[in-house]
This record gives C-alpha cells, sequence and structure tokens, in this order.
C-alpha cells in the first residue's frame, strides 16, 4: 500500500502532479464547453419552438442527429473535421492563410455541439412550461415579440429549466472524459499514460473514477443550493 | 410531434396525402433537400470501401445489439434489488444500494471500463484461482459486466423514482384487503412502477446504445470497432459517416419500437389523458 | 423572428472569438506529432515530458533544419487525421512507410528500420508461427498498424484482437488474455526488459515482407509537403553522415537499427 502510495507523490517520480493537471483540464474542459453549449441548445430550442416551420425543422434535423450519435463518433467525427473545415473557410477568403484549432478548442466544439443538442430539449421543456398566457398578455400591453421573449420567458427559463440543465451538467463532466481517445492530457489520459509506465491499472483506475466522483458530488451539493435558490418564493411542491 | 417530423423527414411525408398547400410546399422542399445532398454525395462515396466492409458493418451492429440488450436486460433484474435496498430502512442495505449507485451513475463509463478490465487482468492469478478468470478473459463479457453494472445503477434510481411516485393509498388499500408484502410489490406496487418508468427506461436504453460505442477501446468490435477498423485501413472518413448513419437507424428504429409498446402498454389510460 | 436574429449574431461573435483564440502559426516552427506511448521509440516519462529515440532523433533533425520542434501528443488512431486536419507538420512515430499509407501521406527517407516478431507467455507450447498453427488461437496487436493489417489479412483463422496502444496489448498478454501479440522487435525487446514484461519471449520467424511491413520508418507528411519532405530527407542523411545518428543510437540500442 506504501508502495502504491508512493507512485502519487507530487514530483518527477510521481503521478500526483500529473493526475491533478489532468483533473484540472478536465474541470476547465467541462466549465469552457458549458456557456457555449447553453448557448448552443437555447438557440435551437427557440428554432424549434418557433412558428417557422423551416427553423422547426432544423432544430429538430440537428436534435435527432447529436442525440443519437455516439458521443465518441461525433468528438471524434468533429474534432478531425472540424480544422479542415475552418480552413477551407478561411482560405476561400484568405487563400494561402492557415488557421489553427488547438485540441482545447476543437473538444469543447465537440462537447458543446452534443451539450447543445440535450439542453435544447430542456429548454423548450421549460418553454413549454411556461403559460402561454404570460406572453400574450406581454404582447397585449405592447411588448414586441422580442421583449416578451427576454422579459417574460427568459427570466423564468432558467429556474424551470434548471433541474434538467443540472443533469447535463453531470453528463457533461463525465463525457469530458471521452476526449482522451482523441488527444487531450484530461484526466483519464493521464491515468492511462500512469497505468502505461507503472503497470498498476486498478489502483490508478480507481483514483480516477474517485476524482471523477468528488466532481460529481460537489456539483450536486451545488446544484441543488442553486435549485433552492432559483425556486425561492415559490411554495414546496 | 407529427407536423414537426412531418417537415423534417422524406419517410414521414409520404405516408399521408397532403392535407392542404402548405404542405406541398413542405414535401417539395424535402424532396429538393433530398435531391440536393443526394446529388452532392452520391458521387463522392467510395464503393470500394462499402464493398469491402459492408458485411463486417452488419456484425458490427450485431455485437452492438447484443451488447446492449444483454447488459440492459440484466441490468433491469439488478435494479429491482437495488432500488428497494435504496428504500429499504435497513442502514446497512440502503447505505450498500447507495453507494453502489453513486459510484456507477458519478463516474465515467470509460473509466469504469478500464478500470474492470485492465483491473481485472491485473488479478488474473487471483481470478483463476477462484474459477472466474473465464468470464473476465473475454472483452465481451467484461464490457457486458460493466454495462450492466452501469445500466442498472440508472434504472435502480428510475425505478425508486418511479416506486416513490405510486400514492401510497394503493399499498394501504392492498393491505387492507389482506395482501401480504411481496405479492403487493409484484402485483400492485411494480406493473404500476413500470409504466411510470417507461419513458425514462425508454431513454436508457437509447443512451445504452450510444454509450456501448465504449467497448470498441477494449477490442471488442462493435459497430464503433468495425468502423474504426475500416477507417485504418481506408483512411477515409466515410467509415465514420456510414456508422452515424446505423446508429441513427437504430436509434430511431428502438425509439419508435418503444413508442409503441408505450401506447400499447397505456392504453387503459389513453381516455384518461 | 429578432429574437433568432440577435442570438444568431451572438453565436457566430462567440464562434469568431474561440477562434480568435488559435493562434496563426509562424513559419520556423515545425510542429511534430508523436503518440508519446511507445517505448522505446516514443514515450512519456513520469514528468509528463516525451522521451525516446525519436524524440531525440526529430530534434537533432530539426536543428539541422535550423527550426523550432513542437511536439504534440496525439493517440495512434487518429494521428494521421490530425496530420491532415493540419494539427501538425509532420508525424515522427515509428510510423512504416507502406503503399496504403501513401494514399494518403508522404513519407520522407526511412530514419529506422526494424522487423516484426511474436511474442508469447514464458511457458507456451507455440513454436510454429504459421497461419495454420495459429488458427484459432487469439493474437494481439496495435490497431491501425502494419502488424494489425498483417493479422487481419494473413491469420484470418485466428481471433484477432486490436488495441489502441502497444501498452495495453502487453497487458493483455502479460495477463493471459491473449494468447499472442505482434509487433515491433526491438519494442517487445525493451518491454521484455522490464518487469512486467519478463513474462513473455519471443517467437518464430522476423517479419520484413515489404508487401505488408512497409520500406523502414519515415516522417509523414501532408501530401505536397515536397519542401519541408526535402528538408527532412537532407536532415536525415545529414545527421546519419555527421555521426549524431549513431551518437542517438548507441544512447538506446547496443546495435543499428537503421
Amino acid at each position: 500500500m506504501g508502495d502504491l502510495l508512493a507512485l502519487l507523490a507530487y514530483g518527477p517520480d510521481g503521478w500526483g502532479d500529473e493526475l491533478l493537471a489532468g483533473a484540472w483540464l478536465t474541470i476547465r474542459l467541462a466549465v469552457v464547453t458549458l456557456p457555449f453549449g447553453l448557448a448552443l441548445g437555447l438557440l435551437i430550442a427557440i428554432m424549434k419552438a418557433s412558428g417557422q416551420r423551416y427553423f422547426r425543422a432544423v432544430g429538430n434535423v440537428y436534435t435527432t442527429v447529436f442525440r443519437g450519435l455516439p458521443e465518441l463518433l461525433t468528438l471524434f467525427v468533429i474534432y478531425n473535421m472540424i480544422q479542415i473545415g475552418v480552413n477551407r473557410f478561411v482560405n476561400s477568403f484568405f487563400p494561402d492563410s492557415s488557421f489553427e484549432i488547438g485540441g482545447f478548442t476543437a473538444g469543447v466544439i465537440a462537447l458543446a455541439v452534443v451539450f447543445g443538442a440535450f439542453s435544447s430539449e430542456v429548454f423548450l421543456g421549460a418553454i413549454k412550461a411556461i403559460p402561454k398566457g404570460q406572453v400574450e398578455a406581454g404582447r397585449s400591453l405592447g411588448l414586441s415579440a422580442t421583449q416578451a421573449f427576454r422579459l417574460i420567458t427568459l427570466p423564468q427559463l432558467w429556474r424551470l429549466a434548471l433541474p434538467g440543465l443540472g443533469n447535463l451538467w453531470l453528463v457533461l463532466i463525465k463525457d469530458t472524459s471521452l476526449v482522451s481517445v482523441i488527444a487531450l492530457n484530461d484526466l483519464l489520459r493521464q491515468t492511462q499514460v500512469a497505468v502505461g509506465v507503472t503497470k498498476e491499472p486498478f489502483f490508478f483506475y480507481l483514483i480516477a473514477c474517485m476524482i471523477y466522483l468528488a466532481f460529481t458530488l460537489v456539483s450536486s451539493a451545488g446544484l441543488n443550493r442553486l435549485e433552492a435558490r432559483a425556486n425561492r418564493g415559490f411554495a414546496a411542491r | 410531434m407529427s407536423e414537426i417530423t412531418a417537415s423534417s423527414g422524406a419517410a414521414s411525408t409520404s405516408r399521408k396525402p397532403p392535407a392542404n398547400r402548405q404542405a406541398m410546399i413542405d414535401r417539395f422542399v424535402v424532396l429538393a433537400i433530398v435531391v440536393a445532398l443526394g446529388a452532392w454525395i452520391i458521387p463522392d462515396i467510395n464503393w470500394r470501401l462499402v464493398d469491402r466492409y459492408w458485411d463486417r458493418y452488419l456484425e458490427g451492429i450485431l455485437v452492438t445489439f447484443q451488447l446492449v440488450f444483454l447488459s440492459v436486460g440484466v441490468g433491469a433484474l439488478l435494479s429491482l434489488p437495488a432500488a428497494l435496498a435504496r428504500l429499504s430502512e435497513r442502514r446497512w442495505a440502503n447505505l450498500l444500494a447507495r453507494g453502489y449507485i453513486t459510484f456507477f451513475r458519478g463516474t465515467p463509463l470509460l473509466a469504469q471500463l478500464f478500470l474492470v478490465y485492465y483491473g481485472a487482468g491485473q488479478f488474473n492469478e487471483a481470478l483463476q484461482s477462484v474459477g472466474l478468470w473465464w468470464f473476465f478473459r473475454e472483452p465481451f463479457y467484461v464490457a457486458i459486466l460493466t454495462f450492466t453494472l452501469n445500466t442498472g445503477a440508472y434504472q435502480a434510481e428510475i425505478m425508486r423514482g418511479a416506486i416513490q411516485s405510486l400514492p401510497p393509498g394503493q399499498v394501504e388499500a392492498a393491505e387492507a384487503l389482506g395482501m401480504t408484502r411481496w405479492p403487493i410489490f409484484f402485483k400492485v406496487v411494480l406493473p404500476q412502477a413500470y409504466i411510470v418508468a417507461l419513458r425514462p427506461l425508454g431513454n436508457e436504453l437509447i443512451l445504452m446504445i450510444k454509450g456501448s460505442a465504449i467497448a470498441s477501446i477494449v477490442t471488442v468490435l462493435d459497430l464503433m470497432g468495425v468502423t474504426s477498423l475500416a477507417y485504418a485501413r481506408s483512411f477515409n472518413f466515410q467509415a465514420f459517416f456510414w456508422a452515424a448513419l446505423l446508429y441513427l437507424i437504430a436509434v430511431e428504429v428502438v425509439r419508435r419500437l418503444w413508442d409503441r409498446l408505450e401506447i400499447r402498454l397505456t392504453r387503459h389510460l389513453a381516455l384518461a389523458r | 423572428m429578432k429574437v433568432l436574429h440577435r442570438l444568431a449574431i451572438t453565436a457566430v461573435a462567440a464562434t469568431g472569438l474561440m477562434a480568435g483564440l488559435a493562434t496563426a502559426h509562424a513559419q520556423d516552427v515545425v510542429r511534430i506529432g508523436t503518440e508519446g506511448a511507445y517505448p522505446p521509440f516514443n514515450f512519456t516519462d513520469s514528468d509528463g515530458n516525451l522521451v525516446g529515440f525519436e524524440i531525440d532523433l526529430a530534434v537533432a533533425l530539426c536543428e539541422e533544419m535550423d527550426v523550432t520542434c513542437e511536439f504534440v501528443a496525439q493517440d495512434w488512431d487518429g494521428i494521421i487525421p490530425a496530420l491532415l486536419a493540419n494539427r501538425y507538420d509532420a508525424i515522427i512515430a515509428s510510423m512504416s512507410i507502406t503503399e496504403e499509407r501513401m494514399e494518403v501521406v508522404d513519407f520522407s527517407d526511412k530514419y529506422y528500420q526494424t522487423p516484426a516478431r511474436f511474442a508469447v507467455r514464458d511457458g507456451s507450447d507455440i513454436t510454429d508461427t504459421s497461419p495454420e498453427a495459429l488458427a484459432g488461437m487469439t493474437i494481439g496487436a496495435q490497431s491501425a498498424t502494419i502488424h494489425a493489417n498483417f493479422l487481419e489479412d494473413v491469420y484470418s483463422q485466428s481471433d484477432i484482437r486490436l488495441y489502441p496502444t502497444q501498452d495495453e496489448a502487453n497487458l493483455d498478454l502479460a495477463s493471459g488474455r491473449i494468447d499472442l501479440i505482434l509487433a515491433d522487435s526491438i519494442v517487445l525487446f525493451e518491454w521484455m526488459q522490464t518487469d512486467d514484461g519478463s513474462c513473455c519471449t519471443m517467437v518464430g520467424d522476423a517479419y520484413t515482407d515489404p508487401d505488408y511491413f512497409g520500406f523502414g520508418v519515415g516522417a509523414a507528411l501532408r501530401q505536397g509537403d515536397d519542401e519541408l519532405r526535402e528538408r527532412f530527407n537532407e536532415a536525415i542523411a545529414a545527421v546519419l553522415e555527421n555521426g549524431v545518428y549513431d551518437e542517438i543510437t548507441a544512447k538506446y540500442f547496443p546495435f543499428s537499427v537503421y
């Protein structure tokens, strides 16, 4: 047991510092993905709730595709295609220039695309849960459609969507582990490297699991408090 | 939902005659998009790749379905005692179930699979001495075991929620009729809990279809494994697009079948809604 | 619809911002993709640094070319796509020069060449490694390698298991999950010097058939990147000539691997 703990030492001989660096990358990846995924999800949800049939169709196709594909496949394809796509796009305006998308950015984009598909469903449910009469009342008072959305729907979305989004956040933390299969030195990949050298798979994968568990447990506790805060002023159901 | 799918898929529009002009235009637009996409994609299809790997893709799908249905099925059996233990007032049973559910829901499936697969490899001598190595030797079995434990934990939470959602009066009424504990559970509680749980269980099934792609990382030749193989030889990204298409079809088919099942099982409730 | 417009604009702006975070790369930097999990050629030490024969060699080649080397670690499965996606400019990761790969990438001249061998656990009664003798056996290799392709094509009667990294195939041979592995002889030799590799031994002939095992290991480059290829070729010739190659070899191997 002492030998195993020595493997976790912080420094050149142990893997503690590498695992922590990996854990830090995992957190950054999830935290940076969140706002982009939320924005994308809200956009898709608005498209799906809109009166325009073609917007709805685009929103639904997007959701069907990215909710139906394995995250592993989506990540691999987006990670590799995005650079080629961006290069083509940039070259059509500025020939002979190249534009580099780092592994981290590509990982964020891929995770945000998947997160957007799932969160759009949560947002859509929340939009539908707000009685139509509220927006209609706003419109009859002279608010524009944009104003009605911004002043009436949006402030309530947060509270209604929070439980669903909280779940998706936990899913996102776990999904970051899939980037280890592409190239980023996240927690799981650092663990794999450590296993490759030390040949102690059980010990290191267990440690990795415990770190992920700590992230999700801390997140759940935080989410519970957020929910309590968002629901203050509402009678307990 | 029906009006939405009508504008998003060619297959669903062809079923009903167009009700009005709007639907005609929709049909035309969808048809135009399909033709344009086809004209854009079909000339670029690498038929050599298709010809060389189509049979292996089908084998891969079969393995994916075996993985999913076996693990979701066994996981369903596992989820019942876990949900009951989680609801029980016995401290140790409760704690044990809570630990199991928290661990498998709180950590990534990929990390769990690595833990079980390579962890078992490390303890092969111990496993051999207790006669379990034949099981842990096969990546397919290890993947099934890990997926079962994982989906069992998720299903246990679903079942716990479903059981808790039933009004306590149901059990009280059954008790008043003189029924004992287990008959009440199997004849009163469980059938109703499954009705409540049907939708989230369907979602869990679909999540497992997608999640099972992870098995390819421990050498199982499921759909994703076959895809990596095809890609490794051809370096052609179309290998992934065929896989994407097949996964989408698999997920859609299962989703629609599950919807049918749900409608059938809840037909006695149809009037109430 | 204005809501939609605004959000669309925000989304476009956000994408622009993210893209803006990425940097355009300078000309005198050559980015080199490597796996970092293939000892002794390229691997990661406990300090997270890339080390190994190929890393030393790449540094020497970059010095010769008078450019700065930047290493990018990339899993083997995605190592060619990431090159094509311009994530780096060259692959130096023990990639054998084969006809199949030349359809998608160009190669420099070879900088090492070693044969492939089978390995078994000590005490295994396997001596004959012909496809007939190994029918029904379980054989492992790293996926997307010459070894994997050879097994897929020639050993179709055996159960072939393909792993993302060589390490994982080694682990499974040691644990007894698989009966044999096919891998590079130097990689096997190096592994067998370690504690966990002491379980195992090489068996059968050395395989060098160029149809499967290629024409040695070279740096892989994007097709048409002829200028960089020429510079690599000149640098490889130069280090072979001036003794730097032999120095690096001596640091890792008691024999020549060229």
